[in-house]
């Protein structure tokens, strides 16, 4: 999803701002927030990592950019627990008013009005998983990534749309988020770390710098068949 | 946490707490597990964790060894709480290479050995810019690299987690691993910061 989560060389946020000693939560809503990604699991909104994560790319961009991390975590939770009909939207609403919310604050979430079922097995312990497909790249391999983006989840970033790269690492097969995150299963794939000179991925790059990414098999083709 | 009772709360603060009590009130979570998650993430599970692993990295060879071979295995022994280490890979700075992690997509970063990550890790500059500039973006956040220094970048676009094992620093020859785990910084580790 060409979303606004997806920030890798995006141009004109200015400096990193940091802060000296920052705790772990900074206000108690936010540990709310954190405790509700837990929460929301048990009550079966979701199961796995990749619907979750896609939630938050669902968002309102504007409240991505502006209400910061657990803003961002409370909008896709609000999302999933909306569309499994877990919470009512407009009781959360009506609570947050009474509670001094405006009425035309902000909301980041943006459950959809007919969300297809989760249709997701119980959730299974961690993302790796055995395959029967023996790995089509080794390392050393030149590899071209996917040009264009997709609808839904993936873990393609934008910046690394076809471009060349080299296998420097194979990790097995992992839960294939750009399906599982859509209730189409888990369709293992093999996940490798491919390394993309700087000079590949800008036309302003440094050539002294690599960018290495973690790409599932379908993202990729070898480079021999574009070049 | 800071003090923020002179700021009126957020629209999200507001809408958070709105949708934590309805919760509640369903059953589906309680006050108690908030405050289980707060003492947990401020005492338990931080930077002093991947702070033991470098330490421990600096003077056993062999751990050193097997840390950058299977970041995974080396920790168990530590039995660290915290997850998203499922598969940790440990990337080694040298004098003529360097490390630097982030998440353009989202905000991954390996909780059980380094916490829950600072907000600038999470916000839009540092994850914009240090793919596209690290050397820039370095030099700004006090990390001065000769331009003769490869930089390595580590997005962690899938499930694996990265972390740095920076150089121990210099004159500390005699110090235990407790004192040397004292040197080492979150921010180090994170690849943002030399020692």
């Amino acid at each position: 999803m060409d979303g606004i989560h997806d920030l890798g060389g995006k141009q004109g946020f200015g400096e990193v701002h940091v802060e000296p000693d920052e705790p772990a939560f900074h206000e108690r809503w936010e540990a709310g927030v954190f405790t509700m990604s837990g929460a929301g699991r048990l009550a079966g909104a979701w199961t796995n990592t990749d619907r979750f994560r896609h939630s938050i790319e669902r968002i309102d961009p504007v409240a991505y950019l502006t209400h910061g991390y657990y803003g961002r975590w409370l909008g896709g939770i609000e999302t999933l627990l909306v569309e499994a009909g877990i919470v009512d939207r407009a009781e959360i609403t009506a609570r947050a008013i009474a509670a001094g919310a405006g009425a035309d604050d902000l909301i980041a979430s943006r459950p959809a009005a007919s969300p297809a079922p989760i249709g997701e097995p119980p959730p299974v312990e961690g993302a790796r998983r055995e395959t029967n497909a023996s790995p089509g790249f080794s390392i050393g391999d030149l590899v071209r990534t996917r040009a264009t983006g997709t609808m839904g989840h993936t873990r393609l970033p934008a910046y690394a749309r076809g471009r060349n790269g080299t296998v420097i690492a194979c990790h097995g097969a992992w839960v294939y988020p750009d399906s599982n995150a859509h209730g189409r299963g888990e369709q293992p794939q093999h996940l490798y770390t491919v390394r993309f000179a700087g000079s590949e991925l800008w036309s302003d790059g440094d050539s002294r710098v690599n960018v290495s990414l973690d790409l599932f098999e379908p993202y990729m083709l070898p480079a021999r068949d574009h070049d | 946490m800071t003090d923020h009772d002179h700021m009126p709360p957020t629209p999200q603060a507001i809408r958070a707490e709105a949708l934590e009590s309805l919760l509640i009130e369903k059953g589906l979570m309680s006050a108690e597990a908030v405050d289980a998650v707060i003492v947990r993430y401020s005492e338990r599970v931080g930077p002093m964790n991947g702070a033991r692993v470098v330490a421990r990295a600096w003077i056993d060879a062999d751990f050193r060894k097997l840390l950058l071979e299977d970041g995974t295995a080396a920790i168990e022994e530590f039995g660290f709480e915290g997850g998203q280490t499922e598969k940790l890979v440990v990337v080694e700075n040298t004098p003529e290479t360097h490390n630097v992690v982030v998440c353009t997509l989202c905000s991954c970063y390996p909780w059980a050995v380094l916490g829950l990550p600072p907000t600038w890790y999470k916000d839009p500059a540092y994850r914009s810019r240090v793919v596209r500039e690290p050397r820039r973006l370095l030099a700004e956040m006090g990390l001065a690299l000769d331009d003769e220094v490869q930089i390595n970048v580590w997005d962690s676009s899938a499930e694996v987690r990265y972390m740095v094992l920076p150089m121990r620093p210099e004159n500390t020859d005699g110090m235990d691993e407790a004192q040397l785990a004292g040197l080492v910084t979150r921010d180090a580790m994170i690849g943002v910061a030399r020692l």
